[in-house]
């Protein structure tokens, strides 16, 4: 059975797909651009379409640690956000995936501060790679919707139980409409049916449980081994939802960790994340018509992040170019360093780039990545990262 | 000793972690007593159960559950007030590793 068809943003698909995943508790607080979620989702508690506790609250820190408390006693939850918020979230982000509460986050990526800016880079998440958080980067609408889904799978499942941050590119994503298939409520129910979480807390006067114990130098280092083991394997159970997914509608994103397009003969790949891929895939269709052999990896996983996966797509490539939004300011981007650690640690060696742009929410066109692969191509560019159309008319002082 | 705690681990057995740190009510996590230097041994011979220790004992380590007072090692820090307070002169300091 097919959903219905709808033209919809990425905000708004997202609100959809949570209010089908029915949430017990919603608690967030709005921030550009991922305010329509919220507010969508506050109309829909309102007109009684959505049975769920809205807390309004006052910022984003208490957004998450009331989504804490709820998820620690296995209420099904929801929140989103977007950059100053995430990082106002910061310290829960870390007390909710050490506690293993299973939530669900849309974040609408953002540049961070200062300079001020609400347009889209992908530096807000980024920064949060330490939280313990599963982060997954869509390219469109309908991917933005179906993995809502897909997070609600993997953060309940009992080998898992680790909170989930869905990544949409700021306004890119969140603000365009596109078309999108609906996944009809009972096939909805079916994938993500709720049950008592495997760490979820009753009151009890019979049994009293305390809920976030101290963990000294005796405990400490075995509960964080066992966020590491969940997050290792969180890589089988997301390739296992993708699949499930993918049988009940039709639609699959790769496996689930990463989408490899023309990679298998591909002297040159681009790796990126996030929306940027459909860009990269259009340039990729052009390229080989010309005969040029290029492909393009989207890496929907961040964290955990598929070392496999990735080094054999790559396996391949004599030149591979990393494009990201990102930049760990004194080094590279963050995934740059993520993608050499793993083909290194596979025994590859390709060529590699870092192609850092799109900061402050400044566009990456086709020509841009026209030139990456020419520049991959034909050789490369001698430094390992290369700051993408970066305006030629400004004057730095010194030139070093 | 009726103090319940989830450490050191039932003998022969392994412990079970909870998902996430959580864990039954009323059960002590963790241990803190590694600054101890010097620690309270109890002449049993000498004491007299007047319960003196178990008052002053900031830390509140000193069970009177059993018939006998004993110390519990993994909370005491060693500060030396029951051993001054006692009037039997039953507790004596003495340095961690001649202990």
């Amino acid at each position: 059975m097919s959903g219905e068809k709808q033209f919809i943003s990425g905000d708004e698909a997202v609100a959809l797909a949570v209010k089908q995943a029915k949430p017990h508790v919603i608690a967030a607080y709005p921030i550009t651009p991922q305010t329509i979620v919220v507010e969508r989702l506050a109309d829909y508690v309102e007109e009684g379409e959505l049975e769920s506790k809205y807390m309004y609250v006052e910022s984003e820190h208490s957004a998450l640690s009331a989504l804490f408390g709820a998820s620690g006693v296995g209420a099904r939850t929801f929140t989103a956000t977007s950059s100053q918020g995430l990082l106002y979230m910061a310290e829960c982000l870390h007390f909710t995936s050490g506690g293993r509460y299973p939530i669900v986050m849309m974040n609408a990526n953002r540049s961070l501060a200062l300079p001020w800016s609400i347009f889209g880079d992908q530096r807000d998440s980024l920064s949060q790679r330490d939280a313990g958080w599963i982060q997954l980067y869509v390219e469109n609408v309908q991917e933005a919707y179906d993995s809502i889904f897909h997070a609600y799978r993997i953060a309940e499942d009992p080998r898992v139980m680790t909170p989930v941050m869905v990544n949409l590119d700021g306004f890119i994503l969140t603000h365009t409409y596109e078309l999108l298939e609906t996944l009809p409520q009972e096939q909805a129910d079916a994938f993500i049916p709720y049950a008592d979480y495997a760490n979820c807390i009753k009151f009890d006067e019979e049994n009293p449980m305390n809920i976030a114990i101290t963990g000294g130098p005796l405990l400490n280092m075995e509960f964080r081994f066992q966020q590491q083991r969940a997050m290792n394997d969180a890589l089988k159970v997301i390739e296992e939802t993708d699949k499930a997914f993918g049988e009940l509608t039709g639609r699959t994103y790769g496996g689930g960790l990463v989408e490899a397009y023309r990679c298998e003969d591909a002297e040159v790949v681009l790796l990126s994340l996030g929306s940027l891929c459909g860009t990269i895939h259009v340039v990729v269709d052009e390229y080989r018509k010309a005969g040029k052999k290029v492909g393009l990896l989207k890496l929907r996983s961040f964290r955990p992040f598929p070392v496999d996966k990735v080094a054999e797509a790559l396996s391949g490539a004599r030149a591979v170019g990393v494009v990201e939004k990102d930049i760990s300011f004194g080094y590279e981007g963050a995934v740059y360093s993520e993608v050499n650690s793993a083909l290194i640690k596979k025994g590859l060696c390709p060529l590699t780039r870092n192609y850092v742009g799109g900061l402050g929410g400044r566009n990456f066109s086709k020509e841009d990545i026209c030139g990456m692969f020419d520049d991959l191509l034909e050789g490369a560019p001698a430094d390992s990262v290369q700051f993408v159309n970066l305006r030629g008319d400004i004057d730095y002082g010194n030139e070093c | 000793m009726n103090r319940p705690k989830m450490n050191p681990p039932q003998a022969g057995g392994k412990m079970k972690l909870p998902v996430g740190p959580n864990a039954p009510g009323g059960y002590l996590m963790d241990v803190s007593s590694g600054m101890r230097v010097f620690r309270p041994v109890i002449d049993q011979e000498k004491c007299v159960h007047c319960l003196r220790c178990f008052l002053v004992c900031p830390d509140g380590t000193i069970d009177k559950s059993g018939e006998q007072l004993e110390i519990d090692y993994d909370y005491c820090k060693g500060c030396g007030i029951c051993a001054h307070e006692c009037k039997v002169k039953a507790i004596e300091m003495i340095m961690e590793g001649d202990a």
